[in-house]
């Protein structure tokens, strides 16, 4: 009923809008009329996870609000030349990657949950190492590796007597395909860690009534738990997607025309903001439309399970299946960590003297710092988010909590113009009225600070931190807080006592991936921060930016060392919680 | 509920130690779209000479929309850029302040400056052709007229067409020829090309050392950075086996960009903003720009490098940098039309 209000009046106010004639006092009224009948409906909880979907949702308001101002005519400009050409490569990437990130990611969190084998224990926590190394690092490194002066094509050159790049051919890294590999090899692991914390919680009694009615290994994999885990896995994919939809690094080092690439062109080159913040926001409805269809899909089916009780027995691979198993596992972390960082220290050794400065340790510390006050205050408002939705259940909280999580799939320099606005506007209005009441301007309080570079960066992983305990909490069933709440628990209560010790594996989870994920962060970074205010990542990028990737090594070896150790840390303690919860 | 407390109070502690609120005294705020590590230099110096602080915030996308949205609350004082077209667009923004300083008008030639003084160059790049040592004989190519021409297909690399120094060469060529010719010309260069535009302007010196193509396009200053680069050899062998050519000699001259730097109408600290201007195109810092640099010192009483001083001496293009930088936008939808970099 509220939702239909709730259409009826939007539909009203956005065909006025797309009119021209907006009347703001209409809109204004219909909007506080909404808002009373709302309130009237709200608790502590739904109003706290209303305004955190809210405060998330505002840089992308103002996205929107920039895309329309005039823009000229740039849609029928990109239409006849290069759109058609930007949708079909960010649809074959995506894809590429979609596919990729499914079969590597789920595959291994399969076998390193179900199997024993040699290296197994070695390969649960080194298969989310990738994570930490930034995505246009490795295509650096690998474009150094596999390019016509590089050692490999060297080699063969002197092996067949090759005298020049026109007597033979090499596949081209610079390409879609070697952009698509890049993406795979550093975002499988949000697909792994969160299929491995579905995978490990989930119920054995399942899989046993499945031995016993007849089921093998293949067919208990994908009969029973792939579509147990199928939330968990779609979280991680969409994470992986939308991660590959706003790089904008690693496709432009490969000449690779995405989406994202077109946005930075209307922005920059054509000097039309307007233009590209309507770009992003169509880039922002397909990815909106995707996850719809996807939840459509599975709608009305529950993925909780009865009893918690997982099984610590796991079979045992010998001779050619575990040779098989430990091969599967160890090329996603050969490639997409150990090379790289191996490649990263070489150059971080010859060129220490160039890319150490005085304040590199400073740097190191900001990164630390301020990753780790995003993860806890990210994951602890994803929490609350996802625990509101599922407390009130309305389409209004779940529409709120979806649009909340889109800003990650938004190219970072754009969203960052939409944090500045917003925040800008609310210094000036601070300002003015302290120019009233007090005499004195305040000038910009939170612009330009650690503030805005926390908030932005919130809003930015917000998608992270939700989706993984949003995952989590659809693992737990209903029963369990219905139990609780029979037996007097207020719905606070509740989620410390009963959802948080089951959570603590997601919430760790979701600790982890925006720990690292905050580590790598450039784009709003650089515009959002403070005077004199470096990262380890906006460090590497100075050199990385004029053509010095050796002497970028440095800040980007340290942005992967920094990242193995929580990556260690955590992954013992979602192993550790998995069997905890066993009790 | 308790780690959202302990989460707040631990923002608000950083955000309180961290945020930096700047003191308006003997110091200057710099927004640079240049990297702090190449600029670092002068601005020692400065403040040595001076006893000026100068704080940097390094970015380059949305800088220009950090300007906007902060308006008569921008800490800033003065920006550092790249490209006349970053420049231009400042200056349409209406966010820049008109300068009247005698130092600086008698230190930068007038077509390296805006009409009103609302931004001033302090080097010049020009964008040159790396042609092969062996392939490329003498005569053969003259101008960026000649790489269009049939003779050439298959033998030139160049970076992305969406690069601004591309897209700048681009505008160039629609303010000298009109927007027929010019596309007429990157549909040449187009047919022309060995390979997909890629890498940047270091990679088609490489390119053309390893016999992709003959001909490579790039600015200057990154031959200087090859031919002495003692940390990658390799580089010295990229930049030996081409010749620089400077384009169009015997017509318009060679098109150059500059770097370049302007001070916000909202300084706090203009007075302090004008003497870093000055002081950048002072014979100290300009020195600095030419040797660790190698780009071109805009004022012409200060040398160049020796090494650059070894590439000759060439005929720049005078047209007016802004008058270039206002076909940017067509320049940019240009290279979508002929789908150059596909």
């Amino acid at each position: 009923m509220i939702s239909k209000n709730y259409m009826q009046t939007l539909k009203g106010v956005s065909s006025r809008i797309l009119r021209g004639d907006v009347s703001l006092r209409f809109a204004g009224a219909a909007i506080i009329d909404y808002a009373n009948r709302i309130c009237r409906q709200l608790d502590g909880w739904t109003f706290i996870a209303l305004l955190i979907a809210l405060l998330v949702a505002v840089p992308l308001l103002a996205v929107l609000w920039l895309a329309f101002s005039p823009s000229g005519d740039i849609w029928s400009h990109l239409a006849s030349t290069v759109l058609p050409h930007y949708i079909s490569t960010s649809l074959l990437l995506m894809l590429g990657v979609g596919v990729g990130v499914s079969l590597i990611g789920t595959g291994t969190a399969w076998l390193t949950t179900t199997y024993r084998f040699t290296g197994c224990r070695f390969f649960e926590w080194a298969l989310l190492l990738p994570l930490a190394v930034p995505a246009y690092i490795i295509a650096y490194i690998y474009t150094d590796v596999l390019e016509y002066a590089g050692p490999i094509q060297g080699a063969l050159r002197d092996l067949m007597g090759w005298k020049n790049a026109k007597d033979y051919w090499f596949p081209e890294i610079r390409s879609l395909g070697g952009a698509i590999i890049m993406m795979v090899l550093t975002l499988y692991p949000y697909v792994y860690l969160l299929a491995r914390s579905s995978f490990l919680e989930q119920s054995t009694a399942v899989l046993e009534a499945g031995r016993v009615l007849g089921r093998g290994p293949w067919r208990s994999f994908f009969e029973l738990a792939l579509p147990l885990a199928r939330p968990a896995i779609v979280v991680g994919v969409s994470l992986a997607l939308m991660e590959t939809l706003n790089d904008f690094g690693t496709v432009d080092f490969f000449a690779v025309q995405t989406f994202t690439a077109g946005i930075y062109d209307v922005w920059l080159n054509m000097n039309n903001i307007a233009g590209a913040a309507q770009l992003a926001i169509v880039m922002m409805l397909f990815v909106f439309a995707l996850i719809a269809v996807e939840r459509l899909a599975r709608k009305g089916r529950r993925f909780d399970s009865v009893t918690g009780r997982t099984s610590s027995h796991r079979q045992r691979l010998v001779g050619w299946q575990g040779f098989a198993a430990f091969g599967v596992c160890l090329v996603p972390v050969l490639l997409g960590f150990i090379i790289p960082a191996l490649v990263l220290l070489k150059h971080a050794i010859n060129f220490y003297a160039l890319s150490f400065e005085a304040g590199f340790l400073t740097h190191a510390w900001h990164s630390l710092l301020i990753s780790s006050i995003v993860a806890l205050v990210s994951v602890a408002l994803g929490l609350l988010l996802a625990y509101g939705v599922r407390l009130s259940g309305t389409n209004l909280m779940k529409s709120a909590s979806r649009l909340a999580s889109i800003g990650y799939a938004v190219p970072g320099s754009v969203l960052a113009v939409g944090i500045l606005i917003p925040l800008t506007s609310l210094d000036h209005g601070l300002d003015a009225l302290s120019k009233d009441l007090f005499g004195f301007g305040t000038g910009l309080l939170l612009s330009g600070t650690m503030f805005a570079l926390v908030y932005g960066y919130t809003t930015r992983f917000m998608a992270l931190s939700h989706g993984s305990v949003e995952a989590g909490l659809a693992r737990i069933t209903p029963n369990m807080e219905g139990a609780a709440r029979s037996l007097g628990a207020t719905r606070g209560r509740t989620l410390r006592r009963i959802h948080l010790p089951l959570l603590r594996g997601s919430m760790l989870t979701a600790v982890l991936i925006v720990f690292v994920d905050s580590m790598k962060e450039l784009p709003m970074t650089m515009l959002l921060r403070p005077f004199n205010f470096e990262t380890l990542a906006t460090h590497a990028h100075q050199y990385a930016s004029d053509e010095l990737f050796e002497e970028a090594a440095l800040g980007s070896l340290a942005i992967v060392l920094a990242g193995i150790i929580p990556v260690i840390l955590l992954s013992r303690a979602i192993a550790g919680s998995s069997k905890e919860s066993q009790l | 509920m308790k780690s959202v407390f302990l989460a707040i109070g631990f923002v608000a502690v950083a955000v309180t130690s961290l945020s930096g609120m700047v003191q308006a005294v003997g110091e200057v705020n710099l927004y640079s779209y240049r990297q702090p590590f190449l600029i670092k230099p002068m601005l020692a110096q400065f403040t040595m000479q001076s006893g000026i602080k100068v704080n940097v915030v390094y970015a380059k996308k949305g800088m220009l929309e950090r300007i906007k949205a902060e308006g008569e609350n921008t800490p800033a004082d003065a920006v550092l850029t790249t490209d006349v077209g970053r420049l231009s667009d400042m200056a349409d923004a209406g966010v820049l302040a008109p300068v009247k300083s005698a130092k600086l008008d008698a230190a930068v030639p007038a077509q390296y400056r805006h009409p009103d003084g609302l931004w001033f160059a302090q080097t010049t790049r020009a964008r040159i052709l790396f042609a092969s040592k062996e392939r490329i004989k003498p005569g053969e190519v003259l101008s960026y007229e000649d790489l269009a021409a049939p003779k050439m297909k298959g033998r030139i690399c160049i970076r992305s067409g969406k690069h601004l120094y591309n897209i700048s060469l681009l505008a160039s060529m629609i303010a000298h020829k009109g927007e027929a010719e010019a596309e007429k010309w990157l549909r040449g260069l187009k047919a022309n090309l060995a390979r997909k535009p890629q890498g940047n302007d270091r990679a088609q010196a490489r390119a053309v050392y390893e016999g992709v193509c003959d001909i490579g396009i790039a600015n200057t200053y990154y031959m200087g950075k090859m031919e002495t680069n003692e940390k990658k050899p390799e580089q010295k062998k990229w930049a030996a086996s081409v010749n620089i050519l400077f384009p169009n000699q015997g017509d318009r001259g060679t098109h150059v960009n500059i770097s370049g730097a302007a001070i916000l109408k909202f300084s706090k600290n203009k007075e302090n903003a004008v003497k870093l201007l000055e002081y950048l195109v002072s014979d100290g810092a300009q020195k600095i720009y030419a040797e660790q640099n190698f780009e071109y010192p805009v004022k012409v009483s200060v040398p160049t490098s020796p090494i650059v001083k070894t590439w000759g001496s060439f005929k720049a293009d005078k047209i007016n940098l802004a008058l270039v930088s206002k076909h940017r936008a067509q320049a940019a939808k240009m290279v979508d039309r002929v789908g150059f970099d596909q």
